[in-house]
This record gives structure tokens, sequence and C-alpha cells, in this order.
């Protein structure tokens, strides 16, 4: 929130630096509006903490699928990958019956902890982890159904706890793929859209993320120069997180494996 | 070291296990000291039983413990995970952490060990000769060099036991003659007992003190390995022609001039290829059945080196055209693979005095190994 706060406010660029006015398309200004501006702060926001929050329970997820011989994997399996294949608009109102103001859990969170999910920024980023949950678990587990059980086996032979084989040996093996999956959950948050609106509404500011705002701007009259506007960030966004993924992939399997 | 004879601690190794194909039924004890080789064919069921003395494999009834110190027992309901049993495990695919260096790979284990360490990295980083490699990541390293980083990992965990599950096998000849001194070290200088698993009995006879043949899940034999080298019951277990003779003997003599050295034991001088130990160093020698020839009378123009003179203690007839023959030089029993044609021949019977003829080549470095100083274990303490 701190981090992102000053950079709200368009006082910090005092003059549209000389690119910026660059026109891409006849008639197009560069130059985002203090109204875009925070749609695109607020989606980097919202993508950035669904991500992190979905890393520890999506390898834990990931662990379960592949490590663990519980009952009922099949039933996790489906239960992670539904937002994959349901309609945005149906996790959207699941998650209305589930944390919506009376839902069970809607209920308590803001009877006990004084949260609100409705509405607001912590609910666009709910749903923003929900849908892209399982893009996150299919990456970080597929890195993880390369890593030999042997090593772990090896690493337990010398000493090494359950856990501790996990976090010295197996974590690290599966480093490059916990990092893609990060990245995708957060490319993935950046375009979401059906659960969000329906589960947190549009409201500027709190929960106007980038599709919203294109659609907001698409539902404007004259507001198709925005939509534009909007439309070149998201695909800009969308391109560099894919890049960075990349190379960020590369880097850590040469970090890990030396080649 | 200089516990009386027959109060030596055991590796007591008990086991019932169940499966779809194979059902396995393992009894045996070993001396802790020194390496106990467990052969047999591949299904034969030596992995089961290593995972169940790691700790990877629950058996279904059993016991399984070094001296005092109880891995399993069904009977109590003792069954510690596999990183409370400490055991030195060296796979054949050696597993090193291909995300840590060959020195973080080696201290793995030992940063992990609450206690005094008895065996230091400095220690095991110069037996090994792995000085030059803690840099390295394990992927640029030979196979040799890998299983050398692993059995040192192994070791530095502090084990109380170490299981090598063939070592040598994924490596090709040139790399297990260079991976095999380093084993034959362990055992000199660690003192740590070594349940070595194997299906190459060349192997087996270089490295071992005790042997554990296995057959379909069960125990075929078990004792010292120089009583069971010799006994024709293995025979078919191990393959006609590895069956032979392993003697300890000591170097006597060395020629510079011939390049050979001169190994005695009880029923004379045996010539091998030169031998870089000094004299009065023990070694161990195989002399397999089928490189030995048998004659009446001392052959005057023959190339073979070795002649020694003897009489045939025991035949026994083999399947096919071969006999076995046992021939008794100075006390010890040499065996001979004839065919039942040249028996007939020369009329070999037991009593008749006969020479024992094999040639120096035939004694190779795959057939000359150290040994630890001489213990007869019997194998029924």
């Amino acid at each position: 929130m701190l981090l992102f706060a000053p950079l709200s406010s368009l006082s910090l660029f005092p003059g549209p630096p000389q690119f910026l006015s660059l026109s891409l398309i006849a008639g197009i200004s560069l130059l985002p509006s203090p109204a875009e501006l925070e749609a695109l702060l607020l989606s980097l926001k919202v993508a950035l903490v669904a991500s992190f929050v979905s890393l520890l329970p999506a390898i834990c997820i990931a662990w379960l699928l592949v490590r663990s011989q519980i009952r009922g994997k099949i039933f996790l399996n489906v239960l992670v990958h539904a937002p994959l294949v349901l309609p945005a608009v149906v996790i959207g109102y699941f998650l209305l019956l589930g944390f919506g103001v009376h839902g069970p859990i809607g209920s308590v969170l803001e009877d006990v902890f004084g949260i609100r999910l409705v509405f607001t920024t912590a609910g666009a980023m709910l749903a923003s982890a929900v849908m892209s949950f399982p893009l996150m678990v299919r990456a970080i587990r597929l890195s993880l159904e390369v890593v030999d059980p042997g090593l772990e086996f090896a690493a337990r032979s010398l000493g090494a706890s359950r856990f501790d084989a996990f976090l010295s040996i197996t974590l690290p093996l599966m480093l490059p793929g916990v990092l893609a999956g990060f990245i995708m959950g957060f490319a993935a948050s950046l375009g979401e859209f059906g659960a969000t609106i329906t589960f947190a509404s549009n409201v500027a500011g709190e929960t106007r993320t980038l599709p919203l705002a294109i659609y907001t701007a698409l539902q404007t009259p004259d507001g198709e120069q925005i939509a534009m506007r909007l439309v070149m960030f998201s695909s800009i966004l969308a391109i560099l997180a894919l890049v960075i993924s990349e190379v960020a992939e590369q880097w850590t399997r040469r970090m890990v494996f030396g080649r | 070291m200089d516990t009386a004879h027959g109060v030596w601690p055991m590796i007591d190794v008990r086991l019932k296990k169940s499966f779809p194909s194979l059902s396995l039924d393992v009894t045996f004890q070993a001396p802790v000291d020194g390496i106990t080789a467990l052969f047999g064919r591949n299904g034969a069921g030596k992995s089961s039983v290593v995972s169940a003395i790691a700790g990877a494999l629950k058996p279904d009834a059993g016991r399984i413990a070094i001296g005092e110190r109880e891995f399993f027992n069904s009977a109590s309901g003792v069954n510690l995970a596999v990183e409370q049993r400490r055991v030195g495990y060296v796979f054949q695919d050696s597993r090193l952490f291909p995300h840590l260096s060959v020195g973080a790979n080696l201290t793995y284990g030992l940063k992990r060990y609450r206690g005094v360490p008895k065996i230091e990295a400095t220690a095991a980083i110069e037996l090994l000769g792995l000085d030059h490699l803690l840099a390295r990541r394990p992927h640029t390293l030979s196979g040799g060099e890998r299983q050398r980083v692993a059995i040192g990992r192994a070791i530095l965990a502090q084990p109380s036991l170490l299981l090598m599950d063939e070592p040598l096998a994924a490596l090709d000849p040139p790399r297990k003659a260079e991976l095999l001194p380093y084993i034959e070290l362990i055992r000199e200088k660690l003192g740590l007992p070594v349940i070595y698993i194997s299906h190459d009995f060349n192997e087996v006879m270089r490295l071992a003190d005790h042997l554990v043949v296995m057959d379909r899940g069960l125990v075929a034999r078990h004792g010292p390995l120089i009583e069971l080298a010799s006994d024709p019951e293995i025979g078919p277990l191990i393959g006609r022609f590895e069956a032979g003779t392993v003697l300890n003997a000591v170097i006597s003599d060395h020629d510079a001039a011939s390049e050979l050295s001169a190994l005695s034991f009880a029923g004379g001088d045996i010539r091998v290829p030169r031998i870089k130990a000094a004299i009065g160093t023990r070694m161990r020698i195989r002399i397999r059945a089928r490189d030995v020839a048998l004659a009446l009378s001392e052959p005057p123009d023959i190339s073979v080196s070795n002649r020694l003179r003897g009489e045939i203690s025991a035949m026994t007839h083999r399947e096919g055209p071969f006999m076995d023959v046992t021939v008794s030089v100075g006390g010890v029993g040499i065996r001979a693979l004839v065919t039942t044609e040249s028996m007939k021949r020369l009329g070999l019977q037991k009593g008749l005095s006969v020479w024992v003829l094999f040639k120096a080549v035939a004694l190779d470095s795959r057939s000359v190994g150290f040994t630890r100083r001489d213990r007869a274990i019997s194998s029924e303490q």
C-alpha cells in the first residue's frame, strides 16, 4: 500500500515526458490520466498481493497432489482446477455466497475481524488469487514431479527430517517452477475480470483494475481512446510478465543446476 | 578390535515381507567388523533387504539391529524413521544433490549430526582424494568421482552402518578398478560395518569378509567368505565359470626383473603379476576353478608358472561334461574344473597325487585384493 500510495499521485510527473506524448495510433496519447494510472497501479498491487498470498498454499497443494498418499486427491485436484473450467462469473458468485456479507465466512470475517471483502481491494485480491490459483499450482506441480524422490530419500538417510529434506533439497530444485508459477499467477491476476466484477464489484480506486477500467471505458461515450490506452498498458504488462518469467526461470535453472 | 572371539556385536537381520511376485524371508547375522556382501542375481530380493535396513520398506515381521541398536522390531513395535537410523546409503546412481557443490554435498549429513564426529570432513576428503573437486557441481564429475563423493557424503554423516547398493554397477570396468581401492580403504581405516550389495562375484570376492548369498527371496548360504567361496554347493548360485577358490596369502617376495610377486600360503608359493604393497602384506587371492589345470606329473616344458603339488580330496560331477575336483594343497583346498573326459583319461580319483597348474596371468588385479588381518569368523557364533 505504502509503496504505491505516492506513485498514485500525478504530482510525481511534473510534465509529460517527450516520448509519452508521441502518438502510437493517430490521435491517441500514451499519457495516462490520473484515473487510468490509478487502475494500472491498483492492478499491479492486486496481482502482486494475490500471487504472494497464493504461493505458499499453491506449494502445499502441489505437494499434496504429487507426494502425499492422501485419499480424495481427485476431489482436491478438481476443486483446485475448477476456476480454469467454470465461468469466472460463477466463481465470483460462489465467492459472494461464501465471503459475502451474509456468507458463512464473510460474516465471521466482518463480525470478528472487521474485514469486509465485498467492494474492497482485498476482495479483488481474493477473486484474483482464486482465479489464478490453478495456473500457479500447475506450474509448481510440474516442477515437483521432476524432482527425484530418491534425492529426498538420500537426504533423509543423511539425517534430514522429511521437512528438512523438502526445504533443503526439494524446494531449491523446484525453484524454477515455483518462480514460473508465481509469475504465471501474477500475469493471470492482471487479467482477471469476471470473478472480480461479480464478487468485488467495480469501484474506482478500490476494485477497478485494468480489465474493469477497460470495460468501464467501453461503456462510456467517447471512452475509446481511454480504452485503447488501457489495452496497450494491459498488453505490455502481460508480455513483460511472460518475458520476465522466461528469463527468471532460465536464471534460476542456472543457479540451481549450474547449467 | 581385540574383542574376544564370538562376542562382537552383530548385524542382525531377520525379516519377512510378501510382495505380489516375491516372498521375502531373510535371516542372517554378520559381524559388524568388515564388509558383508549381499550377493544374488537380479530379482533375488537384495534391494528389498537393503531398503528394509535403511527404513524405506517396512517388513511384515522381523527384527533389524546393529549390535544393541534396534532399527526395527515387529514384536516390540520399534520402527525407527529413516533419518533416525543413520545408515550411510551409497546408491548405485550416487544421488548427489545437483544444486549443491561437491563440498556442500559432502557436509550435508555432517551438518545434521549432533555429536562429536568420529570422521572429520578433512579426513574423508583426503581418504577419498576429493580435494580438487570441492567447488565443482555434481554434473561436471565423472561416474567414478561421483561415487567417491557419494561415499564421502555417506561416511561423513557419521553412520552406524554403511549400505552400498551396487555402487560400481553403473561404472565401466576402468572406473570400477579405480574405485575398488577406495572401498578397501574405507574398510581398512574406518572400522565401519559395511553391507555391500552386488551381483558381480568378482567384486564380492575382492571386497567381502562375510557373504550372504540370496536366491529367490531366501538366504541360500551365509558365512565367512573364505569358507563359502570354496564351497562347491555355492557354484550353481554364482555360475559355473565364476566358482573357484579364495585363499589368504602373504607377500613374501617381489622380483623386480620378472615383475612378479610371490605370495606364500600353507601350500607353497603363488606367483602373480607385481603387486604394489610391502612384503608381509596380507592379500586375498581368488583362483577360478576354470583357470586351474591338473597333471599327474610336473610338466617340464610348459609356460604355466604356478605348480603346486597336492592330493585330490573331493570330486563332484557338475551339470554337463564337467567335474569339480578339489585338491588339498598343504591342507588348503584348491578347486579345478575339468571335463569328465579328462578325468577318465587321467584316471583321477580321490586320494590321487596331482599337480595343480594355473597361470600367473590369470591372477590379475581383479583376483588379488587386500584383506584385513586374518579373522576366521565362524558362521555358527
